[in-house]
């Protein structure tokens, strides 16, 4: 099993839904967030060229947060789901230092807190909180190795890219473009 | 023109706009654990080479700094951990791929034999305490034992200073997300530069001309090879990809540029070397000047390097 999302670059309308879903959802406190929206300007006016992506972890096959932390609080969980567990984390922000997309922060309470593809939902089958409350309904979620799931299916017939691929993790969170 | 916002409002403390998440204290741990692997080394190969008499400011003086370094470099360190009562997590546990996990390990090592080193020499810092009477009478066993094993502790030392040195920059260029770090090279500069900054405290603690001038040219010869590492670091990155360049340009031209070719390439290196010459060829000057000033290089680098470091990322 491995878990990624795709995500439509043309279909986001840039609405913030899944922000303030995931918020409220994990309980992420005020002023902080696990996912945000990227917009990418291409070009001057009138030639304009605009991309919208819904960025957060991208759950990284090589995950430099994984390797560089000396505890072990940040590990792969099912589905190549990367996680850190709280109370093994020691808040020493090498994780932080390595992700290439910034996807991590210092909860308040101390320990290092990133989007987790809401691992609790999932377990119980359901959608991660933002996939599920986007109303273009432009986010994709399952099981990659599965030929039929939503993401599978998607990425057959789109294009796509990643983030940074030059960074060399891995990343799994695919942008259709 | 490409231009990236991010829309949907994000100030996480400490990383947006720009990471800005280490701070003084890993700056000043990084020169700490290197000041005391640098001292430590040369103590254990003085004592390795059967010199200890001759080199007393290396082996018996110098070696009263890396105990405190070290336990000032702790504090700071955890103290600066936003989790510190889980600290302990370190020690339950050893990650091979994590730098941090072995710098944890080796500093577990280093720091009590620190402290035994100089518990080792107490006999010789207080001649004339009355070590058969009372509560001195209870360790003067452990502190003969100590003094009779200091050679297992210097074969101990040698490896352990070494990784402990270059682990300190080993620790940064594993991030490959901040290019500035991101380099081979660092570790061994780091390494480098954490024995030269040993070495100048040994010249301040030397206890004869013949040890000084030993320790000057010690000096000396790690100031070139730090400045050729430098060089050949800078060089890695204008060859390398856009990321790196962007990278290099905070210490050509950019923000770090002042502080980092004056204070630590001149007044921490070149200036220091040039003095050190002149001492060798004859000239008389006061030791203490370019001994300090390698020192001060040495801070101001770690300084540097953490506070660049975390400007510079990935672009995407
Ligand atoms: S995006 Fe960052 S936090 Fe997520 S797995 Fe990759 S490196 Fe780790
Ligand atoms: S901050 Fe926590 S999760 Fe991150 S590397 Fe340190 S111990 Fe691991």
């Amino acid at each position: 099993m491995r878990y990624a999302m795709a995500i439509d670059t043309n279909k986001c309308v840039g609405c913030t839904d899944c922000v303030v879903a995931c918020q409220t959802e994990n309980n992420v406190p005020i002023g902080y967030c696990r996912d945000w929206i990227t917009e990418t300007v291409d070009g001057t006016y009138p030639n304009i060229e605009i991309e919208l992506r819904s960025e957060r972890c991208n759950h990284c096959d090589n995950a430099p947060c994984v390797r560089c932390c000396p505890t072990g609080a940040s590990q792969v969980a099912d589905g190549g789901i990367v996680i850190t567990v709280e109370d093994e984390c020691i808040g020493c922000g090498a994780c932080i230092e390595s992700c290439p997309y910034e996807a991590r922060y210092t909860h308040p309470d101390g320990y290092v807190d990133k989007c987790t593809f809401c691992l609790h939902r999932v377990k119980e089958g359901e959608l991660p909180a933002c996939v599920a409350v986007c109303p273009t309904k432009c986010m994709y979620f399952g099981d990659l190795e599965d030929p039929n799931s939503d993401v599978s299916k998607v990425m057959k017939f789109r294009k796509y890219k990643t983030l940074a691929p030059e960074a060399g993790t891995d990343p799994h969170i695919f942008y259709l473009i | 023109m490409k231009e990236e916002l991010i829309i949907s409002g994000r100030n996480l403390p400490h990383i947006d706009p720009h990471l800005n998440l280490w701070h003084w204290q890993i700056s000043l741990y990084l020169f700490l654990g290197g000041l005391a692997a640098g001292i430590l080394f040369f103590a254990a190969i003085v004592t390795l080479l059967g010199k200890e008499k001759e080199y007393e400011g290396a082996v018996k003086f110098a070696t009263l700094i890396p105990p405190i370094a070290l336990v000032v470099g702790l504090f700071v360190l955890i103290i600066d951990l936003s989790h510190m009562w889980y600290a302990w997590r370190l020690y339950v546990t050893f990650r091979i791929t994590s730098p941090m996990s072995w710098g944890a390990w080796t500093l577990m090592l280093v720091t009590p034999l620190s402290f035994f080193w100089v518990m080792s020499y107490m006999k010789e810092y207080f001649l004339y305490w009355r070590w058969k009477e009372g509560w001195l009478g209870k360790i003067e066993g452990i502190v003969d034992w100590l003094a009779k094993n200091r050679k297992l502790m210097a074969w101990i030392l040698v490896p352990s200073t070494i990784i402990l040195g270059i682990y300190t920059g080993i620790l940064l260029s594993a991030f490959n997300a901040r290019p500035l770090w991101n380099n081979s090279i660092l570790g061994v500069l780091f390494l480098t530069s954490g024995l030269s900054t040993g070495a100048a405290t040994i010249i301040l603690f030397g206890r004869s001309h013949k040890e000084r001038k030993l320790f000057s040219q010690i000096d000396l010869i790690l100031i070139g090879i730090e400045l050729f590492l430098i060089t050949h670091m800078i060089m890695g990155m204008l060859a390398g990809s856009q990321v790196q360049l962007e990278a290099s340009e905070l210490l050509l031209g950019g923000q770090f540029t002042v502080t980092f070719w004056v204070f630590v390439v001149m007044l921490g290196l070149v200036f220091p070397a040039i003095l050190e010459i002149f001492e060798l060829i004859g000239f008389r000057v006061p030791v203490y000047i370019p001994a300090l000033l390698v020192i001060m290089g040495g801070v101001v680098f770690r300084f540097v390097m953490i506070d660049a470091g975390q400007l510079t990322r990935f672009l995407y």
